[in-house]
């Protein structure tokens, strides 16, 4: 029925392939190149985890599994609420809309938060990558003061796997308030930023991290004020898809990485 | 947008105001179960390879389930569904035949 209703529509040009908004079909372009950086990704992982047997690391306890459970169920949630931003967009509530829209921010912000705790316990503990600051008074202590050495894959895999998803979930935070308060976004994306880089200790890589969120006040800013405008349901639904495929990630990522290398004693 | 964006855009909007909350809610719900039973399963010291095959089917069956409901792709034309999915998953096989005979290899001569 969809595909004899494409011709239907009135135009000056010819009937949409894909029977959908040019926006929409650039977000799944979009998607689809993304979701190869992260499969490729997973695939390092997975070839060394494979290929290197008992040998790999397991540094995920019952305590990271916990974690990395209540973060999953962010993330599931965050898209339940996503949904429901969407259905209010395209029905004209703009008070639930904007309201929705927040929820998933929070929950996302859970997220990242709940995952910046995990990054810190285990660097912590001694897994690390060269690029990272030493941690004071941990080197002799450290669990696995070794594994960076013996097996540098483990870091190297994690940490560039699991931190390209942070920063997607980041960005995808920041995409959803700037649909949500457009200018009003800016300032406290500001304070966000301040408060993230004086909050956390030199030694952190998420002290350098932060400015990720300056370098993204700025693209904000220039962006609202070359293009200022209200978002429409089409906008929702866009940034709605990118906030599903940060969650689809996830669902390999939680497995394959986390569960896969779990501590069972 | 010209005007056959916006009545795209409409058309689109019009197909989501029919969906019910409750389908929305039994997605989330099978997702948490799932994700439940994978780690469930973490704790019952399965091999690793039976243990990859179940976590990977369930995370397609998770994956299928956020692409088909929660990204719309199920209520799409039925060429947008094929050639978004049939080149993904090309890719993806194509990266897997590079990939992971050499890593098989490296596991059968024995280097652990």
């Amino acid at each position: 029925m969809a595909d004899s209703a494409l011709h239907d529509i009135p135009s000056v040009y010819e009937p949409s392939l894909f029977g959908t908004y040019s926006k929409k079909i650039g977000m799944w372009l979009f998607l689809l190149s993304d979701s190869l950086t992260f499969g490729a990704l997973l695939y390092a992982y997975s070839y060394g985890r494979i290929s290197l047997g008992d040998a790999w690391p397991k540094p995920f306890h019952s305590e990271s599994i916990i974690n990395a459970t209540v973060m999953t169920a962010f993330l599931l949630t965050s898209s339940l609420t996503m949904v429901f931003a969407v259905r209010a967009s395209v029905h004209g509530d703009a008070k639930w809309q904007r309201l929705w829209l927040l929820a998933t921010m929070l929950c996302g912000t859970g997220f990242i938060v709940l995952h910046g705790r995990e990054w810190s316990n285990l660097i912590a503990e001694g897994l690390s990558l060269p690029m990272f600051p030493k941690v004071p008074g941990h080197e002799a202590v450290s669990e696995f003061a070794d594994v960076s050495k013996t097996v540098p894959q483990f870091a190297a895999t994690f940490f560039g796997l699991t931190g390209m998803h942070m920063l997607h979930v980041t960005l995808g935070v920041i995409y959803l308030g700037v649909v949500a308060l457009r200018r009003k976004f800016i300032p406290i994306l500001l304070v966000l930023w301040l408060v993230a880089w004086l909050g956390t200790p030199v030694y952190s890589p998420f002290h350098y991290g932060a400015h990720v969120l300056l370098v993204a006040a700025i693209v904000c800013g220039i962006i609202l004020w070359l293009k200022p405008k209200v978002y429409d349901s089409s906008d929702v639904e866009v940034a709605g898809l990118y906030w599903h495929f940060v969650d689809l990630v996830w669902m390999f990522i939680f497995p394959l990485v986390y569960l896969m290398s779990a501590k069972i004693l | 947008m010209d005007t056959t964006q916006i009545a795209l855009a409409e058309r689109s909007a019009e197909e989501q105001r029919h969906h019910g909350k409750a389908v929305f809610f039994w997605v989330w719900g099978a997702l948490l179960v799932m994700t439940a039973i994978e780690v469930f399963l973490t704790y019952q010291h399965m091999q690793p390879g039976k243990m990859l095959t179940i976590l990977l089917g369930l995370s397609f069956i998770k994956a299928a389930l956020i692409i088909g409901y929660f990204m719309h792709l199920k209520y799409e034309v039925s060429s947008m569904k094929w050639v978004t999915m049939c080149s993904v998953v090309g890719c993806l096989i194509l990266m897997t035949i590079f990939f992971f005979p050499d890593a098989f290899r490296i596991l059968y001569l024995g280097v652990k």
